[in-house]
């Protein structure tokens, strides 16, 4: 169990909702969910979720906590956006699932192995090294998520769509060789500690 | 030209729906002087289109008979139909109000004897059955429905200057067919206005996922109504409008466009009860063949009502489930609409956890549609306070001017009737003040 785990834990100890509302992104709104349910039959990956977002409202108010943060669920969104178009309170529900998702994986809850998670981490890898997402990289990096078999039999699959892509110059061989960046990479870096500090600051006061 | 009798003393009622109706006629009665400004050729507004009421399942033209009686005996009331209130200036107990009156193309001498109706050929969609008007045409000579007050015909302005105008006009006996005549603007006074313009079903074409516009077997509850009613689009039978199918297995869908966000904001009050009542029409149309299945969120049925609701609960052949229809698709196959949602009571119930996802098929799908103010906000010809919603606000700088029924809220009929008679009651106090002030 986390540090941080353990202080949200103490400090919240009867009120998940609110810890809901101090930390998740948007969280303030999930006390407005009145329970119609337009939200799950409009998800096209509804039936993919082990709990759909209604449910998970309620699980918050019910104190569910482990259950909620622990769950898978709130990583099988794919922004399509179709049950905040339909929210009749105006629940911005795909980012309430994000700040969950993205709040499980600060205080180290989200399952081990959850495919969404490990590439949201491969992605935010890949990004911080130069300011410019290196698709070659992440592409081959998500190839072989899974092992060295199963990236060699992907990556022959793919073959034919990537050099198509060379020919067309939407891709180069030399991104592999360090690949470029922004022109500021060092003033790059600063904002990204910067917005480190400003959002453990915002973390630890809200833990304390 | 028609001519109108006012002072400062006199009372203008604007819209001739039930609740101005009521107004009208309660003014009238204690011995004021009343003009009732209609938009349509007759009055009684709305509920001349409903086939039965809640919670009596009574008929709502045995009411209208009462009220029409009512006016028809006093000499107090002048009704002007087909005129639209376009301008009102001045202050309380001082107004002068400019109403437009269209054409009717009938004069008083109209016995009612329907032979402008049997001559004419041309026929348009009845508004009357709002969008099931193509499934029964009426012709461009008509009476809107048969017991229109005032009886009398109306020709379609599109057949003016066609050869039906003048076949209407050769075949009328009693030369009440004018042809000639033209729009006229009158300007009155008045020392009170009640505003009764009442409402209209929300537009179900602005819910894209419940695809009204794209199915023929989604329709509106106002809708439905006319169906049920024998004098409707199809003889009182439940027939589906793509086929002409019986309509056994119905789904209601509740707080179609009311509770919402995206749509109207407030709680349209009446759809619970409509759809409750509306029930009964499919029980008492197939017996226990019929099947109902009400989709909502919370029913609000308020005080007496529950009991009505209880009832309804307790028949077997009508289920409630409690859901937000996420979105309706079509079957091309057999043309029944698919509602698709998710059950939020069904946690659990196989055992295996997790909610129960429904695809569920039904003959025809009733949209419980909410209510909108009939007059969009900004185009009030008034200053008054309007709220978010577009009703209008009893707020003291309305002057002399008091909103009466659906202008003022979503409500029923029973509760329309009683705020409408406060709005008269309203109304008599600054015409008294006027009086008073004249010294009669």
């Amino acid at each position: 169990m986390t540090e941080l785990n353990t202080a949200m834990i103490e400090q919240y100890r009867n009120s998940f909702l609110q810890e809901v509302e101090a930390n998740v992104e948007e969280g303030e709104w999930v006390k407005m969910c009145m329970q119609c349910g337009v939200c799950a039959g409009s998800c096209p990956l509804g039936n993919a979720w082990e709990h759909p977002p209604q449910e998970i409202f309620m699980m918050i108010r019910a104190g569910k906590r482990e259950a909620v943060l622990s769950s898978d669920s709130m990583w099988m969104c794919t922004s399509c956006y179709n049950c905040i178009s339909r929210c009749p309170r105006g629940l911005p529900i795909t980012h309430i699932m994000h700040g969950l998702a993205h709040y499980a994986q600060r205080l180290g809850l989200v399952p081990k192995n959850q495919p969404t998670q490990r590439f949201a981490q491969m992605f935010w890898q890949n990004l911080n090294k130069k300011g410019r997402v290196n698709e070659l990289k992440l592409g081959l990096s998500l190839y072989f998520m899974n092992g060295f078999g199963e990236g060699v039999k992907t990556s022959l699959k793919m073959k034919d769509i990537g050099l198509g892509m060379l020919k067309t110059k939407r891709m180069a061989v030399t991104e592999a060789f360090g690949g470029h960046g922004v022109k500021d990479l060092s003033g790059f870096q600063k904002i990204m500690k910067k917005a480190h500090e400003l959002e453990d600051a915002r973390i630890q006061k809200s833990g304390n | 030209m028609t001519e109108v009798i006012a002072t400062n003393q006199t009372i203008l009622v604007v819209g001739g729906g039930i609740s101005g109706l009521t107004a009208a006629l309660e003014a009238a009665e204690t011995g004021k002087q009343v003009v009732l400004v209609e938009k349509r050729p007759f009055v009684g507004g709305r509920i001349t289109q409903l086939y039965k009421y809640f919670p009596k399942l009574c008929f709502p033209t045995c009411g209208l008979e009462i009220n029409q009686r009512r006016a028809k005996m006093n000499p107090n009331l002048t009704i002007i139909s087909m005129a639209e209130v376009t301008e009102v200036q001045g202050e309380a107990g001082d107004y002068s109000a400019t109403i437009k009156i269209s054409p009717r193309y009938v004069n008083e001498n109209c016995t009612g004897c329907g032979d402008c109706t049997r001559a004419v050929e041309a026929e348009f969609d009845n508004e009357f059955n709002y969008g099931l008007g193509g499934m029964s045409k009426r012709k461009g000579a008509y009476l809107p429905h048969k017991m229109a007050h005032p009886q009398r015909y109306v020709l379609d302005p599109r057949i003016i200057g066609t050869e039906d105008a003048d076949k209407a006009k050769a075949a009328c006996k009693v030369n009440a067919i004018d042809l000639e005549m033209q729009e006229e603007t009158l300007t009155f006074k008045a020392g009170a206005i009640v505003w009764a313009t009442g409402w209209r079903p929300y537009d179900a074409n602005k819910i894209q996922p419940y695809g009204y516009d794209r199915f023929a077997n989604v329709i509106t509850n106002v809708e439905f109504e006319r169906m049920a009613d024998p004098q409707g689009p199809t003889g009182g039978k439940l027939l589906r409008p793509s086929d002409g199918k019986e309509a056994k297995h119905v789904a209601f869908i509740q707080c179609a466009g009311s509770r919402d966000h995206n749509h109207l904001l407030h709680c349209s009050r009446i759809c619970c009860m409509a759809t409750l009542k509306q029930t009964h029409f499919v029980q008492d149309a197939w017996g226990d063949d019929g099947k109902s299945t009400i989709y909502y969120i919370d029913i609000r049925a308020i005080d007496r009502f529950e009991d009505f609701y209880t009832r309804v609960k307790n028949n077997p052949n009508v289920s409630f489930i409690k859901s937000k229809v996420a979105s309706i698709t079509e079957n091309s196959e057999n043309g029944n609409p698919v509602l698709h949602g998710v059950d939020v009571e069904s946690y659990n119930r196989d055992g295996n956890g997790g909610y129960d996802r429904y695809a569920t098929e039904y003959d025809l799908v009733v949209l419980a549609v909410g209510m909108e103010p009939s007059v969009d906000k900004g185009t009030f010809p008034v200053d008054i306070s309007i709220n978010e919603e577009g009703f209008i606000e009893p707020a003291p700088e309305n002057g002399g001017v008091f909103a009466a029924g659906c202008a003022s809220d979503a409500l029923d009929v029973n509760r329309a009737v009683q705020q409408a008679t406060g709005a008269a009651l309203r109304a008599i106090q600054v015409v008294n003040r006027v009086a008073g002030t004249e010294g009669q």
